[in-house]
């Protein structure tokens, strides 16, 4: 594992570095010295849109101050750590001028002209709007500073080296604001900007090649975050029943819905966060993305094949035909995206790691197993909820899956 | 049994009557519950080895009153505690002490033990004086024995023996001088938690007796839903299933291992038919709703003096949400019918009433039914403990002679538990020139407080039933203690005041009484609304409460709070907060002063630090006072930044704790202090209700410091604050 | 009959293979320490280990524990964390109690010396409804500075 991820990243660094020929060497822009005022309506517009970029999902950690960050996030080459991005002084962001903070979006380049890791969705913020950037950036001058220093991120060896990241920004940074397409009604642009500029779904929902750059080609067609299996947003969603535009806001902004479940792993905080949005912009969110899926159509039933002492003992008190949960409105599992998906990952972090508590809210919860089922017992579960509940063939390797899935998260 | 009827009670029968009973009422009543139980016996006995028992009427809830009665009795009596046995509400061994509720077990219970030990221990000297030939008072006592100054001594016990205790008490006693209390006012461990620290039987749920079944209760889904069909063939025939019981739309299962009872029950859930109806209120305007129901006016108080000419005037409506008392076990009994008299082994809080009830339910005469208290899981106030002892005794009818153990699932209790009920005060004050309260005029609506069962129809099976009996309509509790109006009537000395309270006898929600009652709301109103006057008149909280009050324990207590806080050194907008009240005017005082943050991305409320003070009277458990208060503080935060029953028009959806979701670890204050006034040789004043309201208060009056918004809605959920802030 | 190894006793028990480790450890053992609180695994009353991390035993299913180590407060032998609970009186009720001892016991095997924040954060699987949170986190900061050993 170690030597196949040092390899890997010899091997990126060296792509880069190529590519990176012909370096461009970014300019610190000089501090300012805050606190700026700005107009209540544009810190409101960019507290919408901090909540639409799900801004917070990375930059506060459990229990952290908002934005205050220290966020680890984990990805294929190592860990990544969100930034304090509060008008802290010394350890935020409170001496960037907008410009800088613009340039950050832009670009990917921070104030002092240090690359910043594509980790930070700026390939997708750099179609964001001059006026939405500066909503964010009135919002977040605006919240309260906070000390708190970054840890260093753990990368390897050329990798933390922060000027290879020139070499990708040469490859795969696309700069250019974005453009409407005259084909659709206003709603449909408007889900589209909120989706492909500030929401970046593609972050997660987009296949990311070799160099962890989002696929050529391949826009929503299904990727992954820390490990969560993250489905495809377009023709090849496996969702068993179709996403219509009502049930998709819904979804969006609760965490759940009663034809397809609960959100879990990243996309509950995602869910948390669209929940303050104005419901129109997540609704052109859904009119977007539903564009691209197949239409609704009823989910075929799929009969509940045998019983299974496990499944019993440990899921039936909430999944089982019987139970509480079932009989005031819960989907079957027969409807879980999850469970219905090509990959096993979704269902086996969902096992492993169940769904977090939302502090003070109503809102679907499960307890994790990972220390109840060893992988075998869960590679076990996996298949007879596979069999039992959906149609598509049998995963494939699932014990090794189950190893890898709880050895990464 | 001797009734004294008390002044309040012939005032308002007037005429003739009145003065033939008021010579009786000039003699001075017996302390606490010797009131109804006078016998020194029924409180305390000796045996001849010179063992202890002593009985009260009241059940342990986890306040601690085991502990604080056998200190009690030990002090009195002087006598180790190790040497005495306590034995709890039990209907065929200890006292009627009603329920153990309305923090009263110190007052009623406390105060009868206090004086029952001091006359045993009066009647164990003089006869050890009349034994040794020595006057009384030469006479000290220690340890369970009379001590002469010649040395000579003589044992509890053997001097017991030639004693006949069968004796009423008398009025007064000669209590010890509170300087020389050993026992009193000490911490004492409590007894009951080393079983509950080492896995030893504890609770009624941990009960295991010969020949014992587990059974478990089909609740209808929804109130008034009717069984219309069901086939228990098939699940007759699983595994260890003994029988299913069914009468009316009321049904049940019988098994012999519990997990097999409870896969029973899912499989009868599932294969019962019902007829629902949409009974429940649009829960989006079920305060409105009940705001427009028919209701009694009942008049708490009405001031009026002299005062300055008003100059400011305000006015605010706050509310509170139907509230759950969740209790973490879900409630549980045990029931045997042997020799045509049941048993039944029971967490209630009131094991008389709830014997009278279950009798009703079952159609058996009272002396044939048998409660005895065992400890459940903690139920701050009327929750599922006695509904399920009418499930065990319904089911062990059927199966005679084994024992039947019921315990609800997460999702009974969540659903079918009787709520706290919404509440609505309505207030409007006014200050003079110089910043002080000249007129104010306070309205509460609410549900009755009190649905506990002491006649078997408002037991919950009542209605399921082929049947049922009739259905008491629901009462208000009179003031001074109250229900919905309880601390309606403000402690503070205004010149103009009038408090009414509006009584709603329809109730859109089963209701019936949560910890502390209508003090959660009125004391939340009050003293959030005082803060709202401070401010109008620019002065500070503290300050401004102590200027408006003339009760010098309560001024001690707002201070000693302020002081241990450091509220003089603190200034605005640190998001500091304070609450305080004297819960039902008549027990203890409590004062907190916080400290909390807003989170405005998330409107999250942060706790901080909590400073409380307490005048709780006599203390007799400082650790036991300190722990309450600090569970009070805990819970309301929960209450008061969680919490909401939520419903449709046919069901209840806060069916688990996802669904009703409260305080969690992370959290918590950062810290809580309790400190005590001492107030030797007071009366006892109950402390377990005494914080909910004023912690209630100190959070709204902090978040308005914090974040600059008055919220008068409780909860005050994330929601909430975060579209009261803005950004 | 299943094969079940609980405070390093062996037991072979006459249960349905998903019945929860729960009620074999209550009906068919006798113990009292795991409680029933919700059979969901959201309030942690039934918590006990198994091979040293605290699970839900009411969402256990026995037959997966054949060849696994149970612990219950019983098997605890009064350690560090039991002395701090009585010491402090960290309980009301106490219903959640064991539950609580039970998960502060694994978070210090694993994490002799927890801050703050991780205590709570580790706890809060667990559910207490009378407020004793205070004295409980004292109780894990107490245990914390006296080492508890598996």
């Amino acid at each position: 594992m170690k030597l196949s991820r040092a390899l890997g990243a010899s091997v990126f660094a060296a792509i880069l570095m190529t590519g990176g020929c012909d370096t461009v060497w970014h300019p610190s822009i000089p501090p300012v010295a805050g606190p700026a005022e700005f107009p209540t309506g544009q810190i409101a517009r960019g507290a919408e849109l901090a909540a639409i970029g799900d801004c917070s999902v990375c930059h506060t950690t459990e229990g952290s101050r908002p934005y205050a960050s220290g966020r680890g996030v984990q990805t294929p080459f190592g860990v990544v750590y969100a930034t304090n991005i509060t008008p802290d002084p010394e350890t935020g962001i409170g001496t960037w001028p907008e410009s800088a903070f613009r340039r950050a979006m832009r670009e990917g380049v921070d104030r002092d002209g240090r690359n910043l890791y594509p980790v930070f969705p700026y390939p997708h913020f750099t179609r964001a709007t001059d006026r939405d950037i500066a909503a964010l950036y009135a919002f977040l001058m605006t919240r309260p500073a906070v000390h708190a220093d970054t840890p260093p991120n753990r990368l390897p060896f050329p990798l933390n080296q922060r000027f290879v990241l020139t070499g990708w920004d040469h490859l795969y940074l696309r700069p250019g604001a974005w453009q409407p397409d005259p084909a659709h009604d206003a709603d449909w642009n408007r889900g589209a900007y909120l989706v492909e500029a500030v929401g970046h779904c593609g972050g997660c929902h987009t296949p990311r090649n070799v160099l962890g750059a989002e696929t050529d080609g391949q826009a929503l067609a299904g990727g992954e975050a820390e490990n969560w299996y993250a489905p495809p947003l377009q023709a090849a969603s496996p969702a068993r029943q179709g996403w219509s535009v009502d049930s998709l806001t819904a979804y969006l902004r609760t965490g759940f819905d009663a034809g397809h479940g609960a959100a879990a792993g990243p996309m509950t905080a995602v869910t948390a966060e669209l929940a303050t949005v104005p419901a129109a912009d997540v609704r052109a969110m859904a009119v977007y993305l539903t564009s691209m899926m197949p239409k609704p159509a009823p989910a075929p039933v799929v009969a509940h094949a045998g019983e299974d002492p496990v499944f019993a003992g440990a899921c039936g008190g909430c999944h089982g035909p019987d139970a509480p949960m079932m009989r005031n409105g819960a989907p079957s599992l027969a409807m879980s995206t999850a469970v219905n998906a090509p990959t096993p990952r979704g269902t086996i972090q969902a096992i492993l790691q169940g769904l977090p508590w939302r502090e003070g809210q109503a809102a679907p919860y499960m307890p994790p197993f990972a220390s109840v089922l060893t992988d075998a017992q869960i590679a076990e579960l996996a298949a007879y909820l596979r069999s039992a509940y959906s149609d598509k063939p049998a995963w494939r390797d699932l014990p090794a899956e189950v190893a890898r899935v709880r050895g990464a998260s | 049994m001797n009734t004294v009827l008390s002044r309040r009670g012939l005032l308002a029968l007037g005429g003739g009557l009145a003065v033939a009973f008021s010579l009786r009422a000039e003699e001075p009543a017996r302390p606490g519950s010797l009131k109804g139980t006078p016998s020194l016996d029924a409180w305390i006995r000796v045996a001849p080895d010179g063992r202890v028992t002593v009985f009260t009427g009241k059940a342990e809830l986890g306040q601690g009153i085991k502990t604080a009665l056998l200190q009690v009795a030990a002090e009195q009596l002087d006598v180790p505690v190790a040497h005495i046995d306590l034995v709890t509400a039990d209907t065929m061994r200890t006292p009627n002490e009603g329920f153990t509720a309305g923090s009263h077990s110190m007052q009623d219970s406390g105060t009868a033990i206090l004086n029952a030990a001091a006359q045993v221990r009066g009647v164990l000297v003089a006869a050890a004086a009349r034994d040794l030939g020595v006057a009384a008072e030469t006479l000290t006592t220690v340890d369970g024995t009379v001590h002469a100054a010649d040395g000579r001594s003589a044992g509890y016990g053997p001097l017991a023996a030639t004693l006949n205790l069968h004796i009423d008490a008398e009025p007064t006693s000669t209590l010890k001088d509170p300087s020389a209390y050993r026992s009193m006012g000490t911490p004492m461990p409590r007894v009951d938690i080393p079983a509950k620290l080492t896995g030893g039987q504890a609770y009624v749920q941990d009960m295991r007796l010969p020949g014992m079944l587990h059974a478990r209760a089909i609740r209808q889904p929804s109130v008034g839903a009717m069984l219309l069909d069901i086939d228990t063939g098939p699940i007759e025939a699983m595994p260890g299933v003994v029988t299913v019981v069914r009468q009316g739309s009321y049904l049940a299962v019988v098994a012999r291992k519990e997990w097999q009872a409870v896969k029973a029950m899912r499989a009868l859930e599932a294969a019962a038919q019902w007829r629902e109806t949409a009974s429940l209120p649009d829960q989006a305007t079920v305060l409105d709703l009940l705001a427009g129901l028919p209701s009694r006016v009942i008049p708490v108080l009405d001031w009026k003096g002299r005062a300055g000419a008003p100059m400011k005037r305000l006015k605010a409506r706050y509310t509170r949400p139907y509230l759950m008392h969740g209790a973490i076990g879900p409630s549980c009994a045990v029931a045997q019918l042997t020799d045509g008299t049941m048993t039944v082994w029971t967490h209630t809080q009131g094991v008389y009433p709830l014997r009278s009830a279950l009798a009703g339910l079952l159609r058996m005469p009272v002396d044939r039914v048998h409660c005895i208290h065992v400890e459940g899981s903690g139920c701050y106030g009327h929750n599922a403990a006695d509904d399920v002892a009418g499930d065990a005794v319904l089911i062990a009818r059927a199966v005679p002679g084994h024992p039947i153990r019921v315990q609800w699932m997460r999702e009974q209790e969540h659903t079918n538990e009787p709520y706290g009920a919404a509440m609505i005060a309505e207030v409007e004050g006014a200050i003079d020139a110089a910043g002080n309260i000249v007129d104010w005029n306070y309205g509460v609506w609410s549900n009755t407080h009190n649905r506990r069962p002491n006649v078997g129809g408002l037991m919950l099976q009542n209605a399921a039933l082929p049947d049922p009996l009739p259905v008491p309509p629901p009462a208000p509790i009179p003031m001074p203690e109250g229900g919905g109006e309880r601390n309606s009537n403000p402690i503070y000395a205004f010149p103009n005041a009038k408090v009414v309270s509006h009584f709603i006898p329809e109730m859109p929600v089963r209701v019936s009484a949560l910890r502390s009652l209508g003090a959660y709301l009125n004391v939340f109103a009050i003293e959030s609304f005082m803060d709202e006057l401070a401010e109008a008149a620019n002065a500070d909280p503290v300050d401004f409460r102590l200027r408006h009050l003339k009760d010098e324990r309560a001024k001690a207590v707002v201070s000693l709070a302020a002081d241990k806080f450091g509220w003089g050194a603190g200034k605005r907008g640190e998001g500091r907060g304070f609450g305080f009240a004297r819960y039902k005017n008549l027990g203890a005082y409590c004062a907190i002063a916080l400290a909390l943050r807003v989170e405005h991305e998330t409107g999250r409320i942060r706790l901080g630090r909590v400073v409380a003070a307490v005048d709780s009277g006599q203390v007799v458990n400082p650790d036991g006072i300190r722990n309450q208060i600090e569970g009070a503080i805990v819970q309301a935060a929960s209450w008061t930044m969680y919490e909401t029953v939520r419903f449709d028009r046919q069901r209840i959806l806060s069916r688990d704790w996802s669904g009703y979701p409260i305080l969690r670890f992370p959290a918590a204050p950062e810290s809580i202090s309790v400190h005590i006034v001492p107030r030797p040789g007071q009366p006892f004043l109950g402390t377990g209700e005494a914080g909910q309201g004023p912690m209630a208060a100190a959070i709204a009056n902090a978040v308005r410091d914090a974040a600059g918004v008055r919220l008068r809605d409780v909860p005050l959920s994330a929601v909430r604050v975060k579209a009261a802030v803005g950004v | 009959m299943i094969r079940l190894t609980v405070n390093g006793q062996q037991h072979e028990v006459d249960a349905e293979a998903d019945t929860p480790l729960l009620y074999v450890l209550r009906d068919d053992l006798g113990l009292n320490g795991a409680k029933f609180g919700c059979g969901l695994g959201q309030c942690g009353a039934c918590t006990v280990l198994v091979d040293g991390q605290p699970v839900f035993s009411c969402l256990t299913p026995v037959s997966v524990l054949a060849e696994r180590q149970v612990r219950t407060i019983e098997g605890l032998g009064g350690n560090a964390v039991q002395r701090a609970f009585e010491d402090v009186q960290a309980a009301q009720c106490g219903y959640c109690i064991a539950g609580m001892v039970m998960r502060a016991t694994a978070l210090l095997e694993h994490n002799p010396h927890p801050h703050e924040d991780e205590i709570r954060a580790y706890m809060s699987g667990n559910l207490c409804r009378c407020g004793t949170h205070m004295r409980i986190l004292e109780a894990v900061r107490q245990a914390a500075g006296q080492g508890v050993k598996p």
